[in-house]
């Protein structure tokens, strides 16, 4: 059975600034772009392996390099949009896992602190790992 | 663009829960036929969805087949045929198991099994329930159940403006689409109807816009009668604005029926004595239809109040309690919050009796075939009849499941049977089209207002027809019906656009509406006794020497409609008293 | 009694013209909705101004629209919330738009289709019981099954916007309804539809599907679960090629 008639629709085009109307679309596009964050400092943290690879001198020069205002400036912006991402990524992951202890499951709360948590001991560890062998 | 002409070996009119239904069996009885399903709406839009409590099937051990046909047929005040009622009691449980089986989220008992909840006017418990959204589960159950089918095609916002009866048998509809206002020809070798019932015929009704018989006016055109078509059921406790049903659960849990002096007024009318307390089968918790009439004895004593959308009395949940109201009763706050404006724990709520159900619709024997071979009916639209003269709660939702399965299997075996279509549709074709140029366009000329109209119709069924009935007022309302009818031949449409014109949809169904308003009143004049919902002042008794009869409407060109009688099939049951009260059992 | 202006989107394609705001001033009711105002236009102003709608109560899901910018369902906003106005009414955003407030959507019926809405197992049990299912299994799923299909969630979904190929919110919610049911045993079945690139893996998680339903559904939530699992199946298909993962 065929169906066929003559229809005009309207349709509204989407301007590609659509994500400016809206604090929860700016807030989107802000997770998203700040995934460029986590790839800095991931290809910061790989140069700097590669760099201490090479004995002192390597290690030495990376340090110059990095002390440069410029890569100063860089690396604040960085992490201040690592924050947010890790923050707002946190908050979304009670939606994507969950956990049922029993018959009822875990509190949205629980899920997205545990996250957090594991956040903080991880970040203590390190700083503990870095400060007792210096 | 082609012609737009369809063929296919059942067309099923309507896309609620018997129409899908109805669907599912013809593709599983002959996967080979096709399928159409035609609905004015998306198949989700269907009234099915509005239902709340949910649906009698004997399941549980301590009940039986015996008790939910007695229950059915006392609460019918013994007007359902009693061959139809036996047979409906045994299929039913094995329609809900297979609609479990689709993925119904029936809720449960701990062990896993169905749970099931006491409902009005039964012995033992056997109400099947999806929290308090049963219909809308089943709806999206069956239709996406269907979606597995792929010989159900489906006409979308499709509106059936007549029937095709050529040689002496249905073979397909007429059907505008809405989208574009061209009208197309839907061949078919058997029709099932499916279009529910027709509350909007009165002013104060649950029902839902789309509710407005064009399914048993579509059969009555064709010469089918309408059956029982004065039993109309009220329930007690609409908001007079919106119709949404505030459920018993409310007047169960302790909530107060106030009129205007905050009397409860329900003490004058034998109901008992006003206790703190709720008690049962007395007083708020008597059945919905003594309480209905008791507003109009109120409203008649000029003690309800009046407001914008007419009288009304309070219900009153206030002394319960923000807690209790929200533990136990939350669905009802909700409503009223929601769509009304209204806080219950703060304000009383206005309500008034409000038109339900139609026990009545398109004759239909128990394979649901009516009296034109090649057209059957199932669902509120048709009458067979199970629901007598007052329908049991709860029962209404099983029989779409039911009927809607045998009436698509005997469809699909007389589908099977047919091998050809006559060939004259061409003209007839012709003709409707001519016909809804000249009539539904914006170059009639008219100057009649639909929504005037429909006021009109509204306000005399409910003077005349309404829950309490006379000669007098039943004829005036027929004088009241004739002119308006007349009064719509000259229905003005201001809409000139094709593209999904809401205006002649509006003016088709009040069409509708208007010749299914006829057939109440004439059904009603003619029936001289009260039973059940259809209460004469003129005729308190009811009248098993004359009237153990179902009514049948004929309709007559430019006439009022005939009106014959078939009796009532009694099998097991022989009349008795009609017992009061235990309807209040329910919560 | 007081007054509220309304501007509503009109389009008639037969006019051939852009469309355009109407302004109606209509009074400003206390008991009514938005859905009222509309038919209070239909009735005594307008009879050309087309919409749909029909049970009034949050349920049938017909009569979606965005009002002041925002996707809801019309019958359950009431319009004193606006005052003291203009209020402005349009269609659904991201769809065709057929007439006036009326837009196109047979394509979501399309996508429900290609999901697999149904219980699938190799074969239906016995007419005479009933599988089993516990309480807490009917809560894993219950809540993807309220969707009441008003599209709300298409509207407020950018991606959808953006690529109308998306399979969108409800639909994959309604999948993952289906899954998450424990009699069902179609998983597989639909995984196919369900990871193409016009599936799961387009939903960027933006979140506005879950904030504007009416019935909370939370598609968004529905849908990262999805992706869990999906990519769960792709790994495990990856390391054990010869196991079952079922």
């Amino acid at each position: 059975m065929d169906k066929s008639v003559n229809k005009q629709y309207y349709r509204k085009d989407m301007s590609i600034f659509w994500w400016t109307r809206k604090w929860t679309h700016i807030r989107f596009i802000l997770r998203e772009l700040t995934s460029l964050s986590v790839a800095f400092f991931a290809l910061e943290i790989v140069l700097l392996f590669f760099s201490v690879s090479r004995g002192p001198e390597g290690y030495q020069t990376f340090v110059a390099v990095i002390s440069n205002p410029i890569l100063i400036i860089l690396n604040f912006i960085a992490f201040v949009g690592l924050i947010f991402h890790s923050v707002t990524w946190f908050d979304l992951a009670p939606k994507a896992m969950v956990i049922k202890v029993g018959k009822r499951p875990l509190p949205a709360i629980v899920i997205a602190g545990s996250n957090y948590m594991g956040w903080i001991v991880v970040s203590v560890l390190i700083f503990w790992f870095l400060t007792e062998n210096t | 663009m082609s012609l737009p002409f369809h063929e296919c070996d059942v067309l099923i009119i309507g896309a609620g829960g018997a129409g899908l239904r109805a669907a599912i069996a013809v593709a599983e009885t002959n996967p080979k036929l096709s399928i159409g399903v035609v609905s004015k709406v998306y198949p989700m839009r269907s009234h099915t969805v509005s239902a709340e409590g949910g649906a009698a099937a004997v399941i549980k051990d301590d009940d039986s087949l015996e008790h939910h046909a007695y229950d059915t047929i006392s609460g019918g005040d013994w007007m359902s045929d009693q061959d139809a009622v036996e047979l409906f009691v045994k299929e039913a449980p094995k329609e809900m198991i297979r609609l479990e089986h689709w993925g119904c989220p029936w809720s449960r008992e701990d062990n896993g099994k169905v749970a099931v909840r006491p409902f009005g006017g039964m012995k033992n418990k056997r109400t099947w329930f999806a929290a308090d959204k049963t219909g809308f589960h089943m709806l999206h159950t069956l239709f996406q159940t269907s979606l597995k089918y792929s010989s159900v095609f489906r006409f979308d916002e499709y509106f059936v403006t007549d029937l095709i009866v050529e040689e002496g048998r249905c073979q397909g509809a007429l059907a505008l689409e809405i989208a574009t206002g061209t009208i197309h020809a839907i061949k078919a070798k058997s029709v099932v109807i499916c279009t529910g019932g027709a509350g909007k015929v009165f002013p104060f009704t649950t029902n839902a816009a789309i509710k407005t018989g064009d399914g048993m006016a579509l059969a009555y055109r064709a010469g089918v009668p309408l059956k029982d078509m004065e039993f109309v059921q009220y329930h007690p406790t609409g908001l007079p604005f919106t119709g949404i049903l505030i459920t018993e659960a409310a007047r169960a849990e302790g909530g107060h029926l106030l009129n205007k002096d905050g009397y409860r007024y329900l003490q004058d009318y034998d109901l008992g004595k006003p206790e703190p307390k709720p008690v049962l089968r007395s007083m708020e918790l008597g059945p919905r239809d003594r309480l209905s009439q008791a507003f109009v004895k109120e409203q008649e004593s000029g003690r309800t109040l009046q407001g914008p959308y007419g009288d009304f009395v309070h219900l009153d949940v206030r002394h319960l309690g923000a807690k209790t109201i929200n533990n136990k009763i939350p669905f009802v706050r909700e409503l009223c919050l929601k769509y009304e404006n209204i806080d219950p724990v703060k304000e009383m709520i206005p309500v008034r009796p409000v038109v339900h159900y139609m026990m009545g619709g398109i004759d239909t024997d128990i394979e649901g075939a009516t009296s034109l071979p090649g057209l059957f009916a199932a669902g509120e639209c048709a009458c067979v009849s199970i629901n007598g003269a007052n329908r049991l709660g709860s029962n209404s939702l099983t029989e779409l499941l039911v009927f809607g399965s045998r009436a698509g299997r005997s469809a699909a075996t007389f589908s099977t049977r047919q091998d050809t279509f006559s060939t004259g549709i061409g003209s007839l074709f012709e003709k409707e089209n001519s016909k809804f140029l000249s009539k539904y366009s914006a170059d009639n000329n008219g100057s009649e207002s639909i929504a005037e109209i429909r006021n009109e119709m509204h306000s005399t069924m409910e003077e005349g027809a309404g829950i309490y009935r006379t000669e007098a007022s039943l004829k005036k309302s027929m004088d009241a019906v004739k002119s308006l009818k007349v009064r719509f031949e000259n229905v003005k449409i201001s809409d000139s656009s094709k593209t999904f014109n809401t205006e002649v949809t509006s003016a088709l169904e009040l069409s509708c509406l208007l010749d299914v308003a006829e057939t109440v009143i004439q059904s009603a004049l003619h029936r001289a006794e009260s039973r059940g919902s259809h209460q004469r002042t003129d005729f308190p008794e009811r009248n098993d020497k004359d009237f153990l009869s179902h009514s049948l409407a004929y309709k007559k060109e430019d006439n009022v409609p005939e009106i014959k009688y078939k009796p009532v099939i009694i099998t097991k049951w022989p009349p008795g008293e009609r017992v009061y009260g235990r309807e209040t059992k329910q919560s | 009694m007081e007054t509220i202006e309304i501007e509503v989107f009109r389009y008639q394609p037969e006019k051939g013209s852009d469309p355009a705001f109407q302004t109606y001033e209509i009074p400003l009711n206390k008991d009514w909705v938005i859905l009222d105002a509309l038919n209070h236009i239909k009735d005594h102003i307008d009879g050309s101004l087309s919409f749909r709608w029909s049970c009034r109560m949050g349920v049938c899901g017909s009569c979606g629209m965005v009002v002041n910018g925002k996707p809801v369902l019309t019958c359950a906003t009431f319009l004193e919330k606006f005052a003291p106005g203009p209020v402005r009414i349009e269609p659904l955003d991201n769809f065709p738009v057929v007439r006036d407030l009326v837009i196109e959507m047979s394509d979501f019926l399309d996508k429900l289709q290609k999901v697999k809405p149904w219980i699938i197992r190799e074969e239906e049990g016995s007419t005479e019981e009933e599988y089993l299912q516990t309480p807490s299994q009917l809560a894993d799923y219950k809540q993807y099954s309220m969707c009441i299909n008003c599209m709300l969630c298409y509207s407020a979904c950018p991606v959808y916007g953006l690529e109308p190929g998306f399979t969108g919110p409800a639909a994959l919610a309604l999948a993952q309804r289906y899954n998450m049911d424990s009699r069902d045993q179609g998983n597989r079945d639909r995984m196919e539809a369900l990871s193409d690139d016009t599936g799961m893996w387009q939903c960027t998680f933006v979140g506005d599907c879950s904030a504007v339903c009416p019935k909370n559904v939370d598609p968004a939530g529905a849908i990262q679960r999805y992706k869990v699992e999906g990519a769960t199946h792709w790994w495990k298909t990856l390391l054990l090629p010869y196991g079952k993962d079922r």
